[in-house]
């Protein structure tokens, strides 16, 4: 059998060699110009210098990689086969749950629980894994719509922003605090959901895709234009932050404040730390919402409508009520992201609201695998350490970010976890 | 046919698409329960007629009427396609299957009976407490599940993904999953396409006992005659959009017109084989 396999997927030595010489052939013409030849100042003339030895090196450095690549392409081909081979052998692939996704799950929220204590001091840290909490929760949001309901959405940051939005203009002009707009906010949002929801009930993919990206743009363009309103290009300043149940985070003064109440001496770091637990605590409430809508006729008909929505009428599924659920819910939890964000910042302006930020949210949820709610922490983290992390290299830092994404969608397709968990199982008594 | 009225009774249907007469004024009546074939070379309108009748096309002239126990007389030419299955309990399977493929077979199940455990839930707030309401109606739509599952002898596939299983299989989930919509009429469009000899008996002893001891009318679309003859009471015969025979089957079997639309002019005298039909 493995004879066999070789002699379909590897090729033989000679041709292995072959095939370097002529990479590295390619390589020693490109060179000649870009290596073997440069040009040196002698006196205020320029003249052509060799140098033969670097080009000489870099075609061996070709010769070699190439041979290496090759031999780990066929050698990981052969391996592929052989797992799908079996893979059909034991029959039908198992939908049980992998037990170390499961750890994976509960390391990743004892991390971020005790995370801020372990890093109080440090408040790149905590802002930084802030950010990356507002991408899991807006990644979860979006998994709603185009992971579970199958609906291309290029414009999930209109949502984020009317939510940052609502909870701005009120806190400004009508100083409502950040509970009694989060609910507001919210419905809102959903609102905006509905009405984007409507005139795109028929359309589908690359279709919906184009209304949605114009979509998220006319909310953009709305705020930079509104000026009574949302200010304009210069945004809302001085939102309110959060307070801890009405204790506010201020140096002491009058008024009891965190520090005061609680006897604790005051840090500005305290305010950072609270914020990071509150979104912890809004991203983890979303999951358990979404995780449980999923489990619902709703969410079942949501992942029905993203397999077949022929399929989904002949059942007696009312499609327009399904796909407007999935936007409103999705542009609920879009909106209070959007609250965070601005409660967090103190300061939104259109700015913040590009089509990047849909694309970055879009990619979380592609790259973690559609659906897949611990693939949405994965992704949030690497797009947004990634950067992060690439400060070093200045400018080469987009070029690194997306060979990385090329490298994740070519190794697995599916996304991080492409796994689907099914929302309910008959052996074992019936119920999940 | 029966001597009450008629489950359903097509009148005058006519659908045209531009200047293509897809079907062209076929009268037809379906009695309760009985299994009524539709039968006609390819592109005979089988296919359109079905989807009139559930509400994926609306027809140019013409109309369904059926003849619902507790609802009354229902006119389904005027329905959504959701509604013909939801209320008039009218529901198909599909020529090319349709199933959730990256869900479970029981999900698929499941989600087929969405409108009751959707009305349980609350707007999804019973659901989201698990309110004991909806843990019943939940328990309930599983139970349903389970036992066309083990009747239709897919128990063993509950929990594996739908679109990973044999083709013969998916078209019997896909007959379950209909089932699961409580149908009063079951519209099957090519329920033996692909399936082997064994198979295909076996969809036989399903139709037959679905009919006789479910009390389900079926509508059955088929070009496999071993299946259409063996289990059908009644017979329609399409070709062009036209009604051109209908009856019993061996009515049929020996009916000028349908040798003529199936075999040509030459051989009318030639009786019509199962063998010779199969396209």
């Amino acid at each position: 059998m493995t004879t066999l396999v070789l002699a379909h997927q590897g090729i033989s030595p000679a041709e292995r060699l072959k095939d370097a010489a002529a990479v590295s052939f390619v390589a020693l013409l490109l060179g000649i110009p870009m290596i073997g030849l440069t040009t040196v100042d002698q006196g205020g003339a320029l003249r052509i210098a060799t140098r033969w030895p670097m080009l000489f090196a870099f075609v061996a450095a070709c010769f070699a990689g190439r041979l290496l690549l090759r031999y780990g392409l066929d050698h990981w081909r052969l391996r592929k086969l052989a797992r799908e081979q079996a893979v059909a052998a034991a029959g039908a692939r198992s939908l049980a749950t992998s037990p170390l996704l499961t750890w994976i799950g509960w390391g990743a929220l004892g991390v971020s629980l005790v995370l801020p204590i372990v890093f109080s001091d440090n408040r790149y840290v905590v802002d930084t894994a802030t950010t990356v909490l507002i991408y899991v929760m807006l990644g979860w949001g979006l998994n709603v719509v185009v992971g579970l309901a199958g609906l291309l959405d290029l414009g999930y940051v209109a949502f984020y922003a009317v939510g940052a939005y609502t909870y701005g203009v009120l806190a400004t002009q009508l100083g409502w605090t950040f509970w009694q707009a989060l609910p507001v906010a919210g419905l809102m949002a959903a609102t905006f959901g509905v009405i984007l929801g409507w005139p795109t009930l028929r359309l589908r993919g690359d279709y919906l895709a184009i209304v949605t990206l114009g979509f998220g743009e006319i909310i953009r363009v709305i705020l930079v234009n509104w000026t009574e309103l949302s200010g304009g290009p210069n945004g809302i300043s001085s939102i309110p932050r959060p307070s801890f149940f009405g204790l506010p985070f201020k140096p002491p003064g009058d008024d009891p404040t965190f520090a005061s109440f609680f006897g604790l001496e005051y840090s500005p770091n305290q305010r950072i730390i609270f914020l990071y637990y509150l979104i912890l605590a809004l991203a983890l409430l979303t999951n358990l919402f979404v995780s449980r809508m999923r489990k619902l006729p709703i969410g079942r008909a949501w992942e029905a409508m993203r397999e077949d929505e022929i399929a989904c009428k002949a059942m007696g599924i009312n499609a327009r009520n399904v796909k407007l659920s999935a936007f409103a819910i999705g542009a609920m939890l879009g909106g209070f992201a959007g609250v965070f964000f601005a409660a967090r910042q103190g300061f939104i302006s259109p700015e913040s609201f590009t089509f990047n930020e849909s694309a970055i949210i879009l990619a979380i949820v592609v790259l973690g695998g559609m659906g897949s709610q611990l693939g949405v922490v994965l992704a949030s983290l690497v797009l947004v350490l990634l950067p992060e992390l690439g400060r070093d290299f200045a400018e080469y830092r987009m070029l690194i970010f997306g060979a990385a994404m090329i490298l994740i969608m070519v190794w697995k397709p599916g996304g991080i976890l492409s796994h689907r968990e099914p929302t309910l199982r008959y052996l074992g008594g019936g119920k999940q | 046919m029966s001597a009450a009225s008629p489950l359903l009774s097509v009148e005058r249907l006519t659908m045209r698409f531009g200047g293509l007469l897809a079907i062209d004024d076929l009268s037809l009546d379906v009695a309760a329960r009985q299994i009524t074939g539709v039968i006609g070379p390819n592109g005979a309108g089988k296919t359109t007629f079905f989807n009139c009748l559930t509400g994926f096309y609306k027809p140019t002239i013409g109309s369904i009427r059926l003849n619902h126990p507790q609802r009354g007389v229902m006119r389904l030419e005027e329905l959504a396609s959701h509604q013909v299955a939801r209320t008039a309990q009218v529901v198909r399977t599909f020529q090319n299957i349709r199933l959730f493929p990256k869900m479970t077979v029981l999900e698929n199940l499941i989600v087929a009976q969405h409108n009751a455990l959707q009305h349980a839930s609350r707007f999804s707030l019973a659901g989201i407490f698990a309110l004991p309401g909806y843990r019943r109606a939940e328990q309930a739509a599983m139970d349903k599940a389970v036992g066309w599952l083990k009747r239709l002898n897919l128990i063993d596939k509950a929990d594996t993904a739908a679109g990973d299983l044999p083709y013969g299989m998916q078209r019997r989930i896909e007959i379950a999953r209909a089932l699961c919509v409580d149908p009063l009429l079951l519209c099957l469009d090519e329920p033996a396409a692909g399936l082997n000899p064994r198979e295909s008996a076996e969809l036989n002893e399903l139709l037959k006992h679905l009919a006789r001891d479910e009390g389900i009318a079926i509508l059955l679309i088929e070009h496999d005659m071993s299946v259409v003859m063996n289990v059908s009471d009644h017979i329609c015969v399409l070709n062009y959009g036209r009604k051109i025979a209908e009856g019993a089957p061996l009515q049929i079997q020996r009916d000028p017109n349908v040798i003529k639309a199936y075999l040509g002019e030459e051989d009318a005298d030639e009786e019509l084989h199962p063998e010779a039909v199969q396209p």
